[in-house]
Formats: structure tokens, sequence, C-alpha cells
């Protein structure tokens, strides 16, 4: 029985790295969904990381140096916080990121911003506060690498990363 | 050989003292080369390879002459003049110089030197002559230090040369810490590092496993401050360069991240930002991590600290207005005033050492900008444009900066540079690889 569960979180964790690759490089949320005991799971279980990752959406966007959430980001989180408030048993890290047109130290804190932005967000929702922790990263780790817009408005963004068990 | 030196002792003929740059010497007094914010002619100088007083001390010789000549040559001030173009050659340290010599040849400094080892220590000797005036600059000095001293040595002789010609001090004899980064943009390791002034001997002072950002040294230049991942968010540490030990700067409850931090002048304390609820303000806390006072308290994102040389008050950056924008307020807490007034995002404030101007980020359309303003906010003088330079921080004579530059695209990449005050001497930094957010230490002890 052991020796079948770890094989499987073993195909899982090369799966995750695999699609990590062919997004051109591990993402900070990639590292931190490498599964637990509750694993990813398939995309077509609602309860399972991948779901919350792919169909629910893990990410929102924001506009140059700002931290107000879109209409379409609140709507993303709303979906968020419904599946939180249902899967009671995940805890969550939610990370700011910037571009990299700003100051490095300035951009640290605008996405400690954004960061919190989400995590008020989730709570006016009814997700415990004690489930959410924020950490930023600035524009130490951008998902897309161009120096464009099209890269820059992917990685103005907050991803809020699910893990399984209730403490982080 | 003959023709050679015959023609360039013609050559000599027509460029002597009277078509020399008026800026360059007064008409009168000692060699003097001002640093202004003009465009100057580089004074020529010669330095005959040091005398070795001793087989064993041949190639610290030669080490140390080329170090000094390298020193003077990248400041961008001073012009070197080819061994080959030399008419006298110096055999003795106590020799008498052949001024006529050197003046036909343009040099207007001469450094002459000797190097002698015993018992695993070296002795340098130099002196500096004012060519045209045919008399020493300043005493014959001595160093006297551990073999594998030698680079600071020669430092050392190319600080006095620096600061008895141009009457500012050297900055030879520094180090600079900085973020040395590997991998791929999207994955980046990077570990603080070390290194003289020039690039020489390196040293890593963290592994690559934790992101780390941003350090700066202590007034004294023993410590290191700056921001580490390691305990999973970012959190202020401060670290001995000796010994390489590290420790947090304080005890903070989690989710708070603390960055940004720079010592107060005195060294006793630190000033650095920490996040609350998003919100991030400067706090103060002793460097032993006790006694923490909090210096502003906005709704806006307040950062990059930097103490005036005399303590009395703080620049930093806040957006409180929407903007990023540069403020100076008394450094015990209480009104702030804005003082970066041009269009665009200002930010990454440091004082100078001197006191008399205030460096900064400016970006605006796009690009990035190194510039230097008065701390009153006038005169604002940009000094750089790229895609991205950010970061400056002082040589300690205040005449000098070091920046980040990084170019675009998905191979950008990062690496140092340094510009002086007048925006002149744009040079890239040596580096073993990639590097950012260089801190210039202070003159050594």
């Amino acid at each position: 029985m052991t020796f079948r569960f770890r094989a499987s979180a073993l195909l899982l964790t090369a799966a995750l790295a695999l699609s990590a690759c062919a997004q051109g490089g591990l993402r900070d949320g990639d590292t931190t969904t490498l599964p637990g005991a509750g694993g990813a799971g398939s995309i077509s279980d609602p309860t399972s990381i991948a779901y919350f990752n792919q169909v629910v959406g893990d990410r929102v966007l924001f506009a140059v140096d700002q931290s107000t959430l879109t209409p379409a980001a609140q709507a993303t989180l709303d979906g968020q916080a419904q599946w939180l408030l249902t899967n009671t048993e995940y805890s969550v890290l939610i990370e700011g990121h910037a571009d990299e047109q700003g100051t490095r130290e300035y951009n640290l804190a605008l996405g400690a911003r954004r960061a919190a932005a989400v995590r008020d967000y989730l709570v006016s929702r009814g997700v415990p506060a004690g489930r959410l922790n924020t950490i930023s990263y600035g524009k130490e780790r951008p998902i897309e690498i161009c120096s464009a817009e099209a890269c820059y408005q992917q990685n103005r963004r907050a991803v809020t990363v699910v893990s399984f068990g209730t403490g982080v | 050989m003959l023709t050679r030196r015959s023609l360039l002792l013609a050559g000599s003929a027509l460029a002597a003292a009277p078509l020399l740059p008026a800026r360059l010497r007064a008409q009168t007094g000692p060699l003097r080369l001002e640093i202004t914010e003009g465009v100057i002619e580089p004074l020529p100088f010669a330095i005959p390879s040091f005398i070795a007083r001793s087989g064993g001390a041949a190639d610290a010789a030669a080490d140390i002459t080329r170090v000094i000549a390298a020193d003077l040559r990248g400041t961008g001030l001073f012009r070197q003049i080819p061994e080959t173009a030399y008419i006298s050659t110096v055999t003795s340290f106590d020799a008498p110089v052949q001024y006529a010599d050197w003046q036909a040849i343009n040099a207007q400094a001469l450094i002459v030197g000797e190097v002698e080892e015993s018992g695993g220590r070296l002795v340098v000797r130099f002196r500096l002559f004012d060519v045209f005036s045919g008399q020493p600059l300043g005493e014959g000095l001595q160093f006297v230090g551990p073999r594998e001293g030698w680079r600071r040595m020669a430092h050392q002789v190319a600080d006095q040369v620096y600061q008895r010609i141009t009457g500012e001090g050297g900055y030879f004899d520094t180090r600079v810490a900085f973020v040395h980064e590997e991998g791929p943009k999207n994955a980046r390791l990077k570990r603080i590092a070390i290194m003289d002034y020039d690039g020489a001997n390196v040293q890593f002072l963290t592994d690559s496993r934790s992101l780390v950002l941003a350090p700066r040294f202590s007034p004294t230049g023993d410590r290191i401050i700056y921001t580490s991942y390691e305990s999973g968010q970012p959190r202020v540490y401060v670290m001995d360069v000796a010994t390489v030990t590290r420790r947090p700067l304080e005890a903070i409850s989690a989710g708070n991240m603390t960055f940004s931090p720079r010592f107060t002048p005195d060294g006793g304390s630190v000033v650095f930002s920490m996040e609350q609820g998003g919100n991030s303000d400067i706090y103060r806390v002793g460097v032993d991590g006790g006694g923490r006072t909090q210096l502003t308290n906005a709704p806006s994102i307040e950062t990059a600290p930097s103490f005036s040389p005399d303590g009395s008050e703080m620049a930093f950056e806040s957006d409180r207005t929407g903007v990023q924008q540069i403020y100076v307020m008394p450094s015990g807490g209480g009104e702030a005033r804005r003082i970066s007034q041009g269009t665009g995002r200002y930010g990454t404030p440091v004082w100078s050492p001197r006191g008399d101007y205030i460096a900064f980020t400016k970006q605006e359309a796009g690009r990035f900008h190194i510039g230097v303003m008065r701390t009153n906010g006038s005169e604002e003088r940009l000094l750089t444009a790229s895609f991205l330079d950010e970061g400056p921080t002082w040589a300690p004579n205040g005449r000098v900066l070091m920046f980040t530059r990084e170019t675009a695209g998905a191979d950008g990449a990062p690496a140092v540079y340094s510009v002086d005050i007048s925006g002149r001497n744009l040079q890239r930094v040596a580096t073993p690889g990639m590097a950012s957010d260089p801190a210039w230490s202070p003159r050594l002890p």
C-alpha cells in the first residue's frame, strides 16, 4: 500500500515538473503545490488542486502599479472563495507578484499589497483569515519573460496556491 | 628605435607646457586636477614598473604597478602614457628624477615605486612627482602588509595619487557587496557576494538555496544587511563579513515581511520597511534587534530609506500621491516634504556620503535613469538612460556611483555599472557572472 502510494505521488510530481517545463520553467506555485497526501489530483475531480488551479482559476491580474481588483478578478476570487469554503481541508498561500518595470523594493511592497487585496477579498467572502497566508515575490519570479506588455500583464498577478493541510 | 624616439621628442616638443589644458593646471600652483562638471582632458601620467628590491618581489612589483595604473585609468580622469614612450629608465627609487625626460613625453604626473619582500611581508614605497613643476607632490609613503594583501596596497597607493591630484578622497581600497545571479529569468538563483571594487577577490557569503536581495554595508564595512527568503518570508538579516555568520535582525511574528534595510550613519541602528496587512512603512530598530520605533505611518508604500550622513534627516520613497516620489523627513519622525519634482516615478534615494546630493532611480516613459539631485530636490541631473537602470550606490568620496543595469527580453541579464556624477565614464564593473544590487563599502580601515 505504502509503496503504491509513493509511486503515484512520484508520477504526479514528474507530471507537474513536465508541465512546468512546458511553460518555460518552474513557478513558485509549482514548488509549493507538489502534492502531499491529498495530491493535485485530476482536473475532473472538483475537489482536486488541479481543478482549483485550472477550472476555478488560481490567479488574478492587475493593472500597472495597481492592486485594485477588477470585476474579472473579483469573479475569479468568488469562485476561489466558494471552492475554499467547500474544500475546508486546504490551506492557502497567496503570492503577490509585479512585472519588471519597477524598482526592486517598491515591487516587493507592491506584490505584498496585491496579495493582501486578494486575502482581504477572500476573507470578505467568508474564508477564515487563519487559512490564508501571503507572500510577496516582487519582480523576482516572472512567469512570462519577454519585455513587453503581453508578458508584463501576466506577471502582475496574485496566485492563490492551495495545499493540503490546515496549517501553513 | 632611434627614429621612434626622435619622433616622440618632436611631438612632445609641440605639446610642451604652454599648450596644456588650463583646467588641469593653475598657472603657478602645483599639479591639480579639478573634478568639475565639464568635459575634462584626462591627465597624462607615467608609472614605470615598480622596482623589485629582490628577485622574490618581481611579480608583486609588476602586479602592483599594473593595478595602480588600472585604478587611475578607470576613473576616466587619467591617461597612462605607454612605457614604450618613456625616455628615462628608473633604476633606483632614490635616484634624482630626470624631469626633462618626463616633460618631453608630456607626463604631468610621475609615479615611482619599489617593492621589497621579507619574511612573507611586502613593503611598498612610492613617490609622486609633479613633472612640470619639477617637484615631488607630497611625501614619499610606505605601505607594509602580507604578501597576499598586495592588491590592497596597490589600491592604497592609487588612492594617495588620486587624492593628491584631485583633492578628493580615493575610492580604490574599497569593496562592493552585490547579488550574484544564475539561471533563467523565471527561476533565478541569487547569492550575496562581496568583491574588491574592481571585481577582484570575489567571495560568496550565501548559497543559492534562498532568494536574497539588496545588501548594504555597515558604516565600518564589517557587516552586511540584506533581505533573504530563507525563513519562507522576506526578512532582514545581518551578516558578519569576516566570519560569514548571519542572524535575523529581529524576531517578527509570521506574516510580516521585512525588507529594504539600511544602517544608520552611526551603525547603531537599522532602518527598514515592514509590511503589515499589505501596507509597508519604515521602522527603526537597534542593530541588536531591540527598541523598534515606527518612522512613517501611512496607508501607502514607504520604503528605500536613506539617512543623511549627519543622521539628522532621512530620505525615502512613497507613493502617497499615487506615484512613487522621494521625500525627506527628520530622522526622528515628523513631517515629510516631497523633494522630487519632475514627471515620472522616483525611487531608491541614496544620500551621498558627502551630504551634497541624493542619488535616485527615475522611471519615465518606459525608460529608467540613474540621477542625482540636491537634497532639496533642485538641480536634478540624469546620468544614465536604459531599458532598466536602478539602485545607485555611492563611492565613499561621493563622486562615483554604481548601479544595476538589466537588459530587455527573455535573455535579459543584469550587470553592475559605474558612472561618475557628471554622467561621464560609464563602465561595466567586472563580476563573475550576472550581478545586481551593488552596495559600495565605506573606505576600509
